[in-house]
């Protein structure tokens, strides 16, 4: 069965999602990156569903409408941050470090 | 090893090369199509899981709709030549590689678990029911029966979606 190597692959794959958050500057990339995580998580609930019935697969529909919604409004906000910043880097959006 | 492994596994390392050039490659619009290429090896992946109709919709939906998004979104802040790098600096990046392989270290403990048995189907079930209803019905009859409050109020979020977005990105309501 595919099930165990599965999982270790979408581990993989969300921890370097989570390292790719955790490294990058750039806001768009950092939500490249956040779909990265999802679709490891999708790996997951695909491989499940090969044992444990078909409603695994039904999630990941989900997982993808609210991963739709996510980066229209994510990119939404990214174009107003741009129109008043000039900059999508991190470094310089940093209103609230105190 | 049989053929399926060998694919898989072909298929798995594509994944996770694709995954780390997306992660490290300097120039966003590098980086997203690497991730397109991480996409579409996941879907082959999903094809092995038997999930055809969801890796047909991850070509579709994923790797077409939302990676377009984000490359017209790139295209449209002009964002010019990168800077030397994009990563952060060397105390940034050792808590960083250091939280992220703890949480791998962490899910790979995960992965040698198994569901308990009484929830387990026999094997090749759910291969057989796409067989016996077709790929699609198999899929959609539970969609539109058993999660179909769900899938109604999924319908809500979009349109939430679609609102805040004009409202976002337009200059003047």
């Amino acid at each position: 069965m595919l099930l165990g190597p599965s999982l270790a692959v979408s581990a993989v794959l969300f921890a370097l999602g989570v390292a790719g958050v955790l490294l990058r500057r750039n806001a768009i990339v950092i939500f490249m990156c956040v779909e990265l995580m999802l679709n490891a998580v999708n790996l997951t609930f695909v491989a499940l569903a090969q044992q444990l019935g078909v409603a695994g697969q039904i999630f990941v529909f989900f997982v993808m409408a609210v991963a739709a919604a996510e980066a229209g409004v994510g990119l939404a906000i990214m174009l107003a941050i741009y129109r008043h910043r000039h900059t999508v880097n991190l470094q310089n959006i940093n209103l609230l470090k105190g | 090893m049989d053929g399926t492994l060998i694919i898989f596994w072909g298929f798995a390392g594509l994944a996770v090369v694709s995954a780390l050039s997306c992660i490290t490659r300097r120039s966003p619009v590098a980086s997203a199509l690497w991730l397109v290429v991480t996409l579409f090896s996941l879907a082959a992946l999903f094809v092995l899981l038997d999930a055809q109709f969801i890796a047909v919709l991850q070509v579709l939906v994923y790797a077409g709709a939302i990676m377009v998004l984000f490359l017209f979104v790139i295209m449209l802040l002009n964002l010019g030549p990168a800077g030397p790098t994009d990563l952060k600096g060397p105390a940034g990046l050792g808590v960083g590689v250091l939280l992220a392989g703890g949480l791998f270290v962490q899910l790979l403990g995960l992965a040698r678990a198994a569901p308990s048995p009484g929830l387990v189907l026999p094997p090749g079930a759910v291969a057989r029911a796409a067989a016996e209803q077709g790929m699609v019905p198999a899929v959609a009859r539970p969609l539109f029966a058993a999660y179909l409050v769900p899938f109604e109020i999924t319908s809500i979020l979009l349109l939430t979606a679609i609102v805040g977005a004009v409202v976002l990105a337009k200059r003047k309501l």
